[in-house]
C-alpha cells in the first residue's frame, strides 16, 4: 500500500472517538461503569495507534503534505466547501499528542469518575471533545478547523458545567462559553475577509495567496485570527474564563484546559502564519507583546493562589503566554515544542492535583495539606517530576522547551520580550515550588476528626465562581487519612511524568538532534528564520535560564522549607503587601468587568426591556389590536338588520354611481 | 289631433320605463309588506326589460331582446326562491312585515 493511500485514511483518527461519543450518548447508561470508560479509553488508544501509522506514512511522502477531500460539505455559489483533512507535520504532531495524552487522561478518568451517576455521559463528552479537537487540527480549510473549534468550545462548556447541580459550575461553564465567543467572532470575521480576498478558505489557497495581499489586509486578517486565538487560549484580556473553568472535573482541566483545547489558539496562529508573515511583522509584534504580558501577569497571580487547581490554571495561562511569545518572534517550531512539552508536564500536574483532591475528601486548599508524599507516593513522584520540569530544571522537558522559546526571542532581537519571559520563568519556578512543597512536603496541616463533625463538613471545597475572594482557610475534617489513588489514576500520572522528564529529546538545541524542529520545517519553510548567532551566546542564555530557575526554587524553599505553621500562617500575602492584594484579586479583572456589566450594560438592557420592548414593540402590537376593536365596535351599528335600509343603501349607491358617470361624461 | 297622428317615439317608452322603475324602487323602500316589496322588485325588472326592448328596436340591435330573455329566466328563478322564503316566513310569523325580520342586527 502506497503511503498516500494510507494517508487517505487519516479521517479514521477523529472518526474513532466520534464513534465512541455516539455509542456512549445512546447506550452510555446501559453500558454503565466501568465499561463505558474502557470503551472510550480503548477507542482513544486505537486513535493513537492509527496516528502513529499516519506519522510513519507521512515520513514516506515528499513533499510532506497530503490533502484528503472526503466529500463536498456544502456548495454555495462560488464557495465549494469540502470536508477535507490535511496531513502535514504540524497536524500529525498535534494528533499524536492529543490522542496520546488523551488516552492516558481517559484512563485516569475511569478511576477519578468512579461512582459518578453520569459516568457514561462524562466519557461521551470526553470522546466528543477529542473528536472535535482532532477535526480542528486536521482540517484542510479554515471552515473545517472552525467546525472543530466550535466543537471543542461546546464540549468545554458541557464538561466545565458537568456537575451542573452546583451553581458555581453552571456559571463557570457559561462564562467560559461566552468569553470564548468573543474570540470566535474574530475568527469568523477573519474568515469572511479571507474569502473576500482569496476566494477560498483552503489552507492551500492561503499558502499560495497570502503574500499577495496588501500589508493592511493581511494585518487585519492576522489580528482577527489572533483575537480568536486570544479567546480560546485564554490570553490577556480574555483570560478570565480559564481559572473559573476549574469547576469542571479535574481530568477535564487536564485534557481541555491544559493540554489540548487551550493550545488550539497556538495551532491556529501557527497554521495561519502566512497571514502573520504577510502583515510585515506588525501582527507578530502584537502577538509577542500580548504573549509576554500574559506570561508575566498570570505568573504573578499564580504566586498567591491557595486553590491548587487555580495555581495550575494561572500557570497554564502563563505558559500559553510563552507559546504566543514564541509565535510572535517567529519561533513557530519552538512554540509547538512548548505546546507538546507543556501538554506532558501540565497534564501530569493536573492529574496529580486531581489525585490529591481525590484522596483528601475533595479539599483543594494547599494551605491545609502538607506531607502528602508519605500517603500518596506515586502521585508525589509524578507531581515532583512535573514540578521540576515546569520550573525549568535541566534536563527535563520544560527546561529545553522554555529555553528554546526564550533564546529564540533573544536571537530575534526582542530583548524586552526576553526579559519579561525570563522574569516570568523565575516566578514560575517560585509558585510551582510553593505549591508542590505545601502539598507534598513540610508539616501535615489536615486534621482527622471525629466522625460526627466529618459527616457535617464533608465535601469542603473552595468555591468562588467569579471573584476569588480571600477565604479564611478551614482545615478539612477527613474521616480517614489521605490515601493513594487506584492504579488507573497513578499509572497515567507516572507515565506522563516520564514523558515530561524525557520529552526534551524531541528537540534538543544541538545540530542534528533538533528532531521536532526539522520535522516541522516544511510547514514553516516560507517563514523567515532566526539564526542562532553563536554557540557561546546560546550556552550563556541556557546558563541564565538555569540560574533563574534555581533562584526561584531557592526563594520558595527558603520560605516554605518547613511548610507553614498553620493554615493561616502563609507568609506570602504579608511579604507581597499591596502587590499581594492585587495578585490575590487577579488585578481585579473580574471585578472591573462585573462593575462595567452592572452599570451601563444593565441600564441599557433595562431600557431595552422597559422602553423599547414594552413601549415600542408591545405598544405597536397592542395598538393595532385596539384600533381594530374600537373601529369594529363603532361600525357594527351600520348593520341594522332592516332589509329596507339595505335596499336604501343599494339605491343610494346606484344613484351615486350614476351621478359620478354623468359628471365624468359631461 | 287623432291618435294615429300621434308620433310614438322611443322616448315615450323610455319615460314609461323610468316611471315604472321609480314606482318600483320607491315601493320597495317604503312598503313593509314583503309580498308587496317583492312585486315592486318585479316592477323594476320589467321596467328594465321595457328599456332594453326599446333600445333594441331603436338601434336595430337584436342583443337587447336577447338580454330580456335572460332577465325573464333570472326573474323566474328569483320568484321561485323568493316566494318560497316568503311562504316560510309567513308560516312562522303569521305575517309578512319586513321590519320584523331583523336577526342580522349588529
Amino acid at each position: 500500500m502506497d503511503a498516500r493511500d494510507l494517508l487517505d485514511l487519516v479521517w479514521i483518527v477523529p472518526a474513532l472517538p466520534a464513534l465512541g461519543a455516539a455509542i456512549l450518548l445512546l447506550f452510555g447508561r446501559r453500558l454503565g461503569e466501568p465499561k463505558a470508560g474502557w470503551l472510550a479509553t480503548g477507542l482513544m488508544g486505537l486513535a493513537f495507534g492509527w496516528s502513529v501509522v499516519m506519522l510513519v506514512a507521512l515520513r514516506d511522502v515528499e513533499p510532506r503534505t497530503h490533502t484528503v477531500d472526503l466529500f463536498t460539505w456544502f456548495p454555495t455559489g462560488g464557495l465549494q466547501v469540502k470536508m477535507g483533512f490535511l496531513a502535514d507535520p504540524l497536524s500529525i504532531t498535534f494528533i499524536l499528542f492529543v490522542t496520546g495524552v488523551g488516552t492516558l487522561i481517559h484512563l485516569y478518568s475511569i478511576g477519578y469518575m468512579h461512582g459518578d451517576e453520569n459516568f457514561g455521559r462524562f466519557f461521551a463528552f470526553m470522546n466528543l471533545f477529542c473528536a472535535s479537537m482532532l477535526v480542528l487540527v486536521l482540517g484542510s480549510s479554515f471552515l473545517v478547523t472552525f467546525l472543530g473549534w466550535e466543537g471543542v468550545g461546546l464540549c468545554s462548556y458541557l464538561l466545565v458545567s458537568f456537575w451542573f447541580q452546583r451553581n458555581s459550575a453552571a456559571v463557570a461553564g457559561k462564562k467560559a462559553f461566552v468569553t470564548t465567543r468573543i474570540g470566535d467572532f474574530g475568527f469568523m470575521v477573519a474568515m469572511f475577509l479571507i474569502f473576500a480576498e482569496l476566494g477560498s478558505l483552503d489552507y492551500g489557497a492561503m499558502s499560495a495567496g497570502a503574500h499577495t495581499l496588501a500589508a493592511g489586509t493581511a494585518t487585519a486578517i492576522a489580528l482577527l485570527l489572533f483575537l480568536g486565538a486570544v479567546g480560546k487560549s485564554a490570553q490577556f484580556p480574555l483570560h478570565v474564563w480559564l481559572p473559573d473553568a476549574m469547576e469542571g472535573p479535574t481530568p477535564v482541566s487536564a485534557l481541555i484546559h491544559a493540554a489540548t483545547m487551550v493550545t488550539a489558539g497556538v495551532f491556529l496562529v501557527a497554521r495561519a502564519h502566512p497571514f502573520f508573515e504577510a502583515s510585515g511583522g506588525s501582527a507578530l509584534t502584537v502577538v509577542s507583546i500580548i504573549g509576554a504580558a500574559t506570561a508575566l501577569l498570570a505568573a504573578t497571580v499564580a504566586l498567591i493562589q491557595v486553590d491548587i487547581k487555580r495555581v495550575l490554571a494561572y500557570s497554564t495561562i502563563s505558559q500559553l503566554g510563552y507559546m504566543f511569545l514564541a509565535l510572535g518572534v517567529r519561533a513557530y517550531a519552538a512554540a509547538i515544542f512548548l505546546v507538546v512539552a507543556h501538554a506532558f508536564y501540565k497534564a501530569t500536574l493536573f492529574l496529580g492535583a486531581g489525585s490529591v483532591i481525590h484522596g483528601n475528601a475533595d479539599n483543594q486548599d494547599i494551605r491545609t495539606m502538607g506531607g502528602m508524599r508519605k500517603y500518596m507516593p506515586y502521585t508525589a513522584l509524578g507531581f515532583i517530576i512535573a514540578w521540576l520540569a515546569i520550573a525549568g530544571v535541566p534536563p527535563l522537558a520544560g527546561f529545553w522547551a522554555k529555553d528554546e522559546v526564550l533564546s529564540r526571542a533573544f536571537f530575534a532581537g526582542d530583548y524586552g520580550v526576553w526579559i519579561v519571559g525570563t522574569a516570568a520563568a523565575l516566578l514560575t519556578a517560585f509558585y510551582m515550588t510553593r505549591a508542590a512543597w505545601l502539598v507534598f512536603f513540610g508539616n501535615e496541616r489536615f486534621q482527622a476528626a471525629d466522625p460526627a463533625e466529618a459527616a457535617e463538613e464533608h465535601g469542603f471545597s473552595l468555591e468562588s465562581p467569579t471573584v476569588p475572594a480571600y477565604v479564611p482557610p478551614k482545615p478539612p475534617r477527613l474521616t480517614h487519612p489521605p490515601h493513594e489513588s487506584p492504579v488507573t489514576m497513578t499509572f497515567p500520572i507516572v507515565a506522563l511524568a516520564g514523558l515530561a522528564a524525557i520529552g526534551g529529546i524531541l528537540s534538543l538545541p544541538f545540530k542534528g538532534v533538533e528532531f521536532l524542529t526539522d520535522w516541522l520545517d516544511p510547514v514553516f519553510a516560507d517563514a523567515s528564520k532566526i539564526d542562532v548567532t553563536s554557540f557561546a551566546a546560546a550556552t550563556t542564555l541556557e546558563g541564565i535560564s538555569v540560574v533563574f530557575a534555581i533562584v526561584g526554587l531557592a526563594i520558595a524553599l527558603a520560605w516554605y522549607r518547613r511548610g507553614i505553621p498553620s493554615p493561616e500562617g502563609d507568609p506570602l500575602p504579608e511579604r507581597l503587601g499591596v502587590a499581594g492584594r492585587l495578585f490575590q484579586h487577579a488585578y481585579y479583572f473580574d471585578e472591573i468587568i462585573a462593575n462595567l456589566v452592572r452599570g451601563p450594560v444593565y441600564r441599557f438592557a433595562d431600557w431595552l426591556n422597559r422602553g423599547f420592548d414594552l413601549g415600542i414593540i408591545d405598544g405597536a402590537v397592542n395598538g393595532v389590536a385596539t384600533l381594530v376593536r374600537e373601529s369594529g365596535g363603532r361600525l357594527r351599528r351600520v348593520q341594522t338588520g332592516l332589509v329596507r335600509n339595505y335596499a336604501l343603501g343599494v339605491v343610494l349607491g346606484a344613484v351615486a354611481l350614476l351621478v359620478f358617470l354623468a359628471v365624468r361624461a359631461g | 289631433m287623432s291618435l294615429a297622428a300621434l308620433d310614438i317615439t322611443p322616448n315615450y317608452y323610455l319615460v314609461v320605463g323610468a316611471l315604472m322603475f321609480t314606482i318600483g324602487a320607491v315601493g320597495l323602500l317604503l312598503r313593509r309588506n314583503v309580498l308587496v316589496m317583492f312585486m315592486c322588485v318585479e316592477l323594476m325588472l320589467n321596467a328594465a326589460n321595457l328599456t332594453f326592448v326599446t333600445f333594441s328596436r331603436a338601434l336595430n340591435d337584436i342583443g337587447g331582446q336577447v338580454i330580456v330573455f335572460f332577465t325573464l329566466v333570472v326573474a323566474a328563478a328569483e320568484v321561485a326562491v323568493g316566494l318560497a322564503i316568503i311562504v316560510a316566513i309567513f308560516r312562522r310569523r303569521r305575517g309578512a312585515t319586513a321590519d320584523d325580520v331583523r336577526l342580522l342586527k349588529g
